[in-house]
């Protein structure tokens, strides 16, 4: 097969993955034309990655929570509620960063127990039991918030998770050597594993692809991640929401591939029918999902206050929505059962990706929202009809 | 419509209906008349094809769909869809009832044909049909209580009075009494009765031969998808071994591969005074039955479907329905609770689903996740998946189950259905089972599919596994059993060793 064909028979097949990566890729050049290079530029990217991260930590969660057919609507404010509790502590309980935000993850979890709760135990359908969690947190936030209005937070270790970026070891004017050394170091890595998974699928007879085609696929990413690099290191380096994210990103991601637990969370999405009859609790699984919904929302929050170094009144407004739009723009599926975690975070960028870019051409936010409700539809439609195909 | 001869006074005639799905002919050349003012029914063994005959009637499957005459009061019908045959005064009700249980009996009765005044719907009308129509079905009660507060045989009344709010002219009945007890069910017959003296023509299909007997004026008998006989009730033609016989006759043929005899082992599971009611329902499904299986024994399930042996596996299986249960169960002689399914694993029960494709498999899943899935644990360091150690026992049992599938990385929804039931049961053996039940094991797979489960059920005998065999399919249960019990209305009415155990027998404790 000419190399040209497999690619094309390899996107095809796989479109359902890939999409949101060309998706990505296309609404970023677009912009960069649109913007005469403004919207590529190191401080634009730098930007954009940092103002996704409080949205990309609550994608990851949601993914799994509509991976078990379930949703939840009340993350936008747990997270807003959560990031004022975490101000009060800083500042009228003068508690350390460190006694916080185990404090603060800890009441995340318990939160999502309670979700937990009215879902699978009183099979309360999971749209209203959020719903009301929503409307609950939302009066949590106003509370918290009423005596002083907008809490400042004068602490610095804590602005810096929002804010600050990753200390360099050496000084080049221009370049953050950290972050460049990072990048060589995950295409290292990315290099090993690749080819150490590509050796064991060989060992067992599995499909792979062509050496052509495995070498160009790596030659690609590796561009990318040195590409991304070369940017942030352009302009003061990696930031620590975005080691956050990744972070995250890294353990559900093996979580959800590597594990027990994740095979049997996607198992009970795919047809809980016959988890149950497998031997797996659905009902602990939804106990599990919901638990580490709230726990990474209480870390959005935390993130969020952080950046604004401060708690207002309004944290949170719309945070669950942009989530499950990053999940299902990411290619998890309405119908259970199908989602990455990476796919939501990629998701969470094109989002991010759109409001930057329109921000920057000066479209009114009324566009704004009628183009991001319409890219939402588009992701849907795309994932019913590649679902629905036969292949 | 085109004039047909108007021959003799029966109302509906279908004639060479042949009705085929991919790979499988459903109804091959039936014949079906029907005289006027008679109470016809039709009986035959699960699959025989009076359902699909019923939804060719229907309009279920449109004209196009089959191929044969529709003949309806001397006139060629040709029904696109449901609508069309109600048109025309063809009214089935199904044994699943088709009531919105929090609407009114007078709203349900109107559901879908209101009574309009102008452009809305006139409610005083409505009640006072919808009364006249109770009092067809002789049924007395207040139109406007809500469905939902009355009895399963006041409902299906209620559908009754449905079909007759639609000018019905041809009732048909779908086991109308499978759900019903004895009073409720003697009440329904009584009113069919006096419904034929009014002139009403209908159908009825019942598993229950002793009904049958009871009201019928003619029985037709399906077998295979083809029309068997039709006896007249008039002429003494109606008894119950002539229905068994034509119901069940045909040859076991040397499908069942033969196993050496072995003395048996001790008592592996036993069940005593079990009990289960389904809240869901609210009737209690299994009712005082006692049980047992032994070491290398094939256990017959015969009963017909709704008699009550799914639910009986699952009260075994950990009970995932959230029965009440009551009475004991005892594994190798031990009293345990299995409160999860999960629990019922560990001891050593395997069940493989009747519903391959509805609970059994994740059909989004590959064949290597679906294999592992309900053992993951023996995989797994610290909860962390050897993957490595899954695709080889994956591999092992693609080749040992001889799985026709390119690589274990295949979607099972894409697998046909004799490979989907070898993987099932390959996920179910991965447990290590002691006691495997198997529910319908051969259902809609291949004559050579069959044989190589079989042959994979005397295997696991020979390595000493139990195996409860829930079958509909009465050769199947005679080929494979070394005992049999039979269940119906949720009890077990009979127990055979396999030398004792004929076709007749069984249908016969199957029938009661």
């Amino acid at each position: 097969m000419g190399f040209v064909t497999e690619l094309k028979d390899l996107l095809k097949k796989n479109i359902r993955e890939y999409g949101m990566y060309i998706a990505l890729i296309v609404i970023m050049a677009i912009f960069s034309v649109l913007t005469d290079g403004t919207f590529i530029s190191a401080r634009n990217i730098s930007k954009l990655i940092d103002a996704t991260g409080y949205i990309a930590v609550l994608a990851v969660g949601m993914t799994l929570v509509i991976v078990i057919r379930h949703i939840d609507l009340s993350v936008g404010f747990v997270a807003g509620f959560l990031g004022a509790v975490a101000a009060i502590l800083l500042t009228s309980a003068h508690l350390p960063v460190i006694v916080t935000i185990p404090i603060i993850l800890a009441l995340g979890v318990v939160i999502g127990l309670f979700n937990g709760f009215l879902v699978a135990k009183l099979q309360i359908p999971a749209f209203v039991a959020s719903l009301a969690g929503m409307l609950i947190f939302r009066g949590g936030l106003l509370q918290a918030t009423q005596k002083s209005g907008t809490i400042i937070i004068p602490n610095a270790s804590f602005n810096a998770i929002g804010n600050g970026y990753i200390p360099d070891i050496a000084v080049i004017p221009g370049f953050h050597l950290v972050t460049l050394l990072l990048g060589a170091l995950t295409i290292v890595a990315m290099f090993i594993s690749e080819s150490k998974s590509r050796r064991n699928k060989l060992k067992y007879n599995f499909e792979v692809v062509s050496a052509k085609i495995f070498t160009a696929k790596l030659i690609f990413m590796s561009l990318i991640i040195a590409y991304i690099a070369f940017i942030l290191s352009q302009f003061n380096g990696l930031s620590w929401t975005t080691v956050v994210v990744i972070v995250v990103t890294a353990i559900y991601h093996f979580m959800t591939t590597r594990t027990v637990l994740g095979r049997h969370i996607y198992a009970v999405g795919g047809n809980p029918e016959a988890a149950k009859l497998s031997g797996i609790s659905v009902k602990n699984i939804t106990f599990f999902v919901f638990g580490s919904m709230s726990m990474l929302a209480a870390l959005s929050g935390i993130l969020y206050t952080s950046r604004l170094q401060s708690a207002t009144t309004t944290a949170g407004v719309l945070f669950e929505l942009d989530a499950i739009a990053a999940a299902y723009v990411g290619g998890v599926s309405a119908a259970g059962g199908v989602g990455k975690v990476t796919g939501s975070i990629i998701g969470a960028l094109v989002m991010a990706s759109l409001t930057s870019g329109m921000n920057l051409m000066g479209v009114d936010i009324s566009w704004q929202y009628i183009i991001r409700g319409i890219v939402l539809i588009l992701a849907v439609v795309f994932d019913v009809m590649t679902r629905n195909k036969k292949g | 419509m085109k004039e047909v001869s108007h021959t003799t006074d029966y109302i509906l005639e279908m004639r060479n209906i042949t009705k085929e799905f991919p790979g499988v002919k459903a109804l091959s050349n039936v014949n079906f008349s029907v005289k006027r003012g008679e109470i016809h029914c039709l009986v035959g063994e699960n699959g025989a094809g009076k359902s699909t005959l019923m939804k060719v009637l229907s309009g279920v499957y449109p004209q196009g769909d089959y191929s044969g005459d529709i003949v309806l009061n001397g006139q060629v019908q040709s029904y696109r869809g449901i609508a069309d045959s109600e048109k025309a005064g063809i009214a089935i009700i199904y044994q699943e009832l088709a009531l919105v249980p929090d609407m009114t009996v007078y709203e349900n009765i109107y559901l879908g044909h209101e009574i309009k005044k102008g452009r809305t719907v006139d409610w005083n009308e409505t009640i006072v049909q919808a009364t006249k129509m109770l009092d067809k079905v002789k049924l007395k009660v207040n139109p406007e209580i809500k469905v939902k507060d009355l009895g399963v045989g006041k409902q299906q009344l209620i559908e009754i009075a449905k079909a007759f709010s639609k000018n019905v002219n041809l009732l048909i009945l779908d086991e109308p009494t499978a759900a019903l007890n004895e009073d409720d069910s003697a009440n329904l017959l009584m009113l069919l009765k006096e419904l034929r003296n009014e002139g009403i023509t209908s159908i009825m299909i019942s598993h229950k031969l002793k009904e049958v007997i009871a009201i019928a004026d003619t029985v037709t008998v399906l077998r295979d998808g083809q029309t068997i006989c039709s006896l007249d009730a008039a002429k003494g033609e109606v008894s119950e071994p002539v229905l068994i016989k034509n119901m069940v006759g045909r040859a076991i043929d040397d499908i069942y591969p033969k196993r050496p005899k072995k003395p048996l082992g001790e008592k592996v599971l036993e069940l005593e005074n079990w009990n289960a009611f389904d809240p869901t329902v609210g009737r209690t499904i299994i009712k005082d039955v006692n049980f047992n299986v032994r070491r290398g024994e094939v256990i017959g399930l015969s009963g017909l479907m709704g008699a009550g042996r799914t639910e009986l596996a699952l009260s075994i299986f950990g009970n995932p329905r959230d029965y009440k249960i009551t009475g004991d169960l005892k594994i190798n002689g031990e009293k345990i609770a299995l409160k999860t399914t999960g629990q019922a694993i560990k001891n050593g029960i395997a069940y493989v689903t009747e519903d391959r494709k509805g609970d059994g498999l994740i059909l989004i899943d590959d064949i290597k996740q679906n294999i592992t899935l309900a053992n993951l644990k023996s995989l797994a360091k610290n909860g962390v998946i050897d993957e490595n150690e899954e695709i080889k026992i994956a591999n092992q049992y693609k080749e040992s189950m001889t799985i026709k599938a390119p690589s274990i990385e295949m979607k099972t929804g894409k697998l046909s259905g004799g490979n989907q039931q070898k993987v099932s049961l390959s996920k179910w053996l991965f447990t290590k089972p002691n006691i495997l039940i198997l529910d319908e094991p051969t259902r809609g797979i291949d004559v050579g599919a069959k044989f190589e489960i079989y042959t994979i059920i005397n295997e696991l005998i020979e390595k000493g596994l139990s195996i409860i065999m829930i079958s509909s399919e009465l050769p199947e249960i005679l080929g494979m059993s070394d005992r049999i019990y039979v269940v119906a209305e949720g009890r077990i009415t009979g127990e055979l060793p396999i030398e004792e155990a004929t076709q007749d027998i069984i249908m016969a404790m199957a029938t009661v």
